[in-house]
């Protein structure tokens, strides 16, 4: 199944850089100092072309392609020819990538100021970025002097509204936890464990984490619910809903062992519900006994997949206690999941995000939760979009990655990762310094947080706030009236 | 010992550490009540609501009457004892501790328990279990004696569905229903019985104040996955 084909022109000195870099046996030494190509086992992780010293290395496309289609394209002729050979169900990596399914942050365009209101200079003028997560009192209570009493449930407080999402310890390596937390800690925002418990030597940056509950329920437990600002329950996650998860043995050594509390080689299964919660009211239950158990300091996130009936289920989380929804949209990534299932299910993250707005809206229980938007944010404009469609923050996973080195070659399934990111291979995770990781992700949201600033202030907009459910600062092109009513706003030009 | 009345004092009043034993009187289905305990042991007289000792985390609790849901869920260490029957959902998720309950139990027992190092979570049920008992065990054990319901069937459907790691022992000679042709039946030995069950049996029966030798009669199944047939899907990478 060749897709790539390696080349190298005459500007190579034969220093064998490339193959010390390639973890997918897809470049190796031969006899005599010289390379050998193994095409097929390529991934085109650029890893050998970022690290060759003269620039020698070429990967690209394969440029044998089958008799071209309208129908059966290449993909499906190759998958069908490996499910053909393996019988087996096809497993994959990050968010889902066929093109059929609109990205909806592109057809949407942004307002700005001109003439009739003052546009906001953010370099002169005050720009509000912070965002604080978390339940809104529903009144004023004074008390018996008639002092305004505190009756402020827990909250979390962002310097930006952007968040790192949940990416568990075995599924990306200690080193990927280690540059989220220490950058989360800088920035003053949030990074989230994931499913696979938090290992002891991140147990200081609790101001910055939020815990993971899933069904698996690994390495849950009182000083880890503890170690944390804030718990989500896991209930599905976008590239994936319905389905629960399955970290293998194979991966489950060392530290993992430890900190999942799974036995070293024991496969690690998460069932695909909480067998606990069949109802909104077990979900309720469940966020209060985590209340319970953490003293009613710590807001609940309860995150869910964007599916087919997310308002309706978003009502009911909002009813069931927990002070935060985090919805994942269509196009989250993973660690691992079937191929089918990753771009065949759920929905995309801005009619989630438009709908569940405005259900809570319409219910009047919008100020009990906060949202939380995810699923394929790729920059500030992005971000800004799902805060204007509703979302109160938004969190970023593949973005994260990104700014580590990953050049989304979808591997991650495979633990090889030529990037130190999805691997827990000693030689390979040393691949990424967890401080120089922690620079990078703070630059990056710091940039996206200069550009939300920018792009607020030419709209007129001086807080997150303003601009949280702002859907006048929306116009859609290219966009039907269905659309545009599920996500409420008007054509460019109305 | 202390005594408390839930009514008067609330549940805060009950904190984390019990510094003498406690009995907390007049439960009528509060719910998470010892939740999170680390030390100490309370009593609980009445009937406590859902989620009762969930994340107990190495207090004892001990009841005088039924349970409700998810008791001991996600369980971490220590004892809960159960002189009644509990709900659904009982020991979901439980990594360590033991949790008895002297009567039946709901659907869906002891899913998903695990074993980790040290902690070994040990699940005896006196009566019977619900459909659905130790589905995706990962680790553990759970033992149903079936007192009183000698010859009858003491588990229901779906027995040990998706289990992968620890055993499942049953105090019968019928296999339970629908059993699962991944899942290994066999029968337990005296040497099994006596090193593994009679340790457990006797704690069991001692904490109930019941004879054990009553609860070690007769012959015991035990359930086990069969290594040989993987749960694990067959994949193919893309």
């Amino acid at each position: 199944m060749r897709r790539y084909r390696i080349r190298k022109d005459e500007s190579c000195i034969s220093c064998m850089r490339c193959a010390r870099e390639c973890s997918f046996g897809a470049i190796t030494e031969g006899e005599g100092r010289t390379l050998v190509f193994h095409h097929g086992k390529c991934t085109d992780c650029q890893r050998c072309v970022s690290f060759c010293p003269t620039g020698a290395i070429y990967v690209t496309e394969d440029g044998n392609h089958f008799r071209s289609n309208s129908v059966f394209m290449e993909d499906d002729i190759r998958e069908i020819m490996l499910q053909a050979e393996t019988g087996g169900v096809l497993l994959s990596s990050m968010g889902a990538e066929r093109g059929n399914v609109p990205i909806y942050f592109d057809r949407m365009l942004l307002n700005a100021s001109q003439v009739t209101n003052p546009s906001i200079d953010p370099l002169r003028e005050p720009m509000e970025t912070a965002v604080f997560l978390g339940r809104r009192p529903e009144g004023i209570e004074r008390d018996s002097d008639g002092r305004i009493a505190d009756n402020l449930p827990p909250h979390l407080e962002l310097s930006t509204p952007i968040m790192f999402s949940a990416m568990s310890y075995g599924a990306i390596s200690l080193n990927v936890h280690r540059a989220l937390a220490e950058a989360a800690a800088q920035l003053g925002t949030y990074w989230n464990t994931g499913e696979g418990g938090l290992h002891e030597s991140l147990y200081p940056f609790k101001a910055n984490t939020i815990v993971q509950v899933a069904s698996g329920r690994f390495g849950v437990h009182g000083t880890y619910l503890n170690a944390a600002s804030a718990i989500e329950i896991k209930i599905g996650q976008g590239a994936k809903p319905g389905i629960g998860g399955h970290l293998t043995g194979k991966k489950i050594i060392g530290d993992v062992s430890r900190t999942r509390m799974v036995p070293e080689g024991m496969d690690a299964i998460s069932p695909a519900p909480h067998h606990d919660i069949y109802s909104i009211e077990d979900l309720a239950q469940l966020v209060m006994s985590l209340k319970e158990a953490t003293g009613y300091m710590k807001p609940v996130i309860v995150k869910v997949a964007a599916v087919h009936n997310i308002a309706p289920i978003a009502s009911g989380i909002a009813r069931s206690g927990a002070d935060i929804i985090s919805i994942d949209g269509f196009r989250g990534g993973t660690g691992a999941a079937p191929k089918r299932l990753r771009d065949n299910v759920g929905i995309p993250i801005e009619l989630a995000i438009a709908a569940v707005d405005q259900r809570l809206r319409e219910e009047r229980i919008r100020d009990r939760v906060s949202v939380i938007a995810s699923g394929g944010i790729r920059n500030s404009a992005d971000a800004v979009k799902a805060i204007a469609l509703g979302a109160d923050a938004v969190s970023i996973g593949t973005a994260a990655l990104c700014a580590l080195g990953c050049h989304i070659c979808a591997s991650c399934h495979t633990g090889r990762c030529a990037w130190g990111l999805a691997t827990q291979d000693p030689a390979l995770m040393e691949r990424l310094d967890p401080e120089k990781g922690a620079a990078r992700l703070v630059n990056l949201v710091n940039a996206w947080t200069r550009e939300i600033k920018e792009i607020m202030g030419g709209m007129g907009i001086n807080s997150i706030e303003a601009l949280r459910g702002n859907r006048l600062a929306l116009r859609g092109v290219d966009l039907n009236s269905k659309e545009l009513e599920i996500l409420g706003i008007r054509y460019a030009g109305e | 010992m202390k005594v408390l009345d839930i009514r008067k004092n609330g549940l805060r009043s009950i904190g984390r550490q019990l510094g003498e034993e406690t009995t907390l009187t007049g439960c009528l289905g509060e719910r998470y009540i010892g939740c999170a305990l680390q030390e100490g042991i309370l009593h609980v007289e009445g009937t406590p609501g859902n989620a009762l000792a969930s994340y107990l985390d190495g207090g004892t609790v001990l009841v005088d009457g039924n349970a409700q849901d998810a008791a001991a869920d996600t369980m971490n260490a220590g004892l809960l004892a159960i002189k009644g029957s509990a709900g659904d959902a009982l020991a979901y998720g439980m990594r360590g501790g033991r949790v008895y309950v002297l009567g039946d139990a709901g659907y869906r027992a002891g899913v998903h328990m695990k074993a980790y190092e040290d902690r070994k979570s040990i699940l005896v049920i006196g009566g019977k279990a619900g459909s659905f008992l130790g589905e995706y065990l990962a680790g553990g054990i759970i033992i149903v004696l079936g007192l009183g319901h000698e010859g009858e069937r003491i588990t229901g459907y779906f027995c040990g569905n998706g289990m992968y790691a620890g055993t499942i022992y049953l105090r019968t000679d019928q296999t339970p229903l629908n059993l699962s042709d991944k899942l290994l039946k066999r029968d337990v030995d005296t040497r099994e019985k006596e090193s593994v069950l009679r340790p457990i049996i006797t704690d069991f029966a001692s904490a109930f104040s019941i004879p054990a030798e009553k609860c070690l009669e007769g012959s015991f199944i035990a359930i086990e996955a069969d290594g040989s047939k993987s749960y694990s899907q067959l994949y193919a990478a893309v």
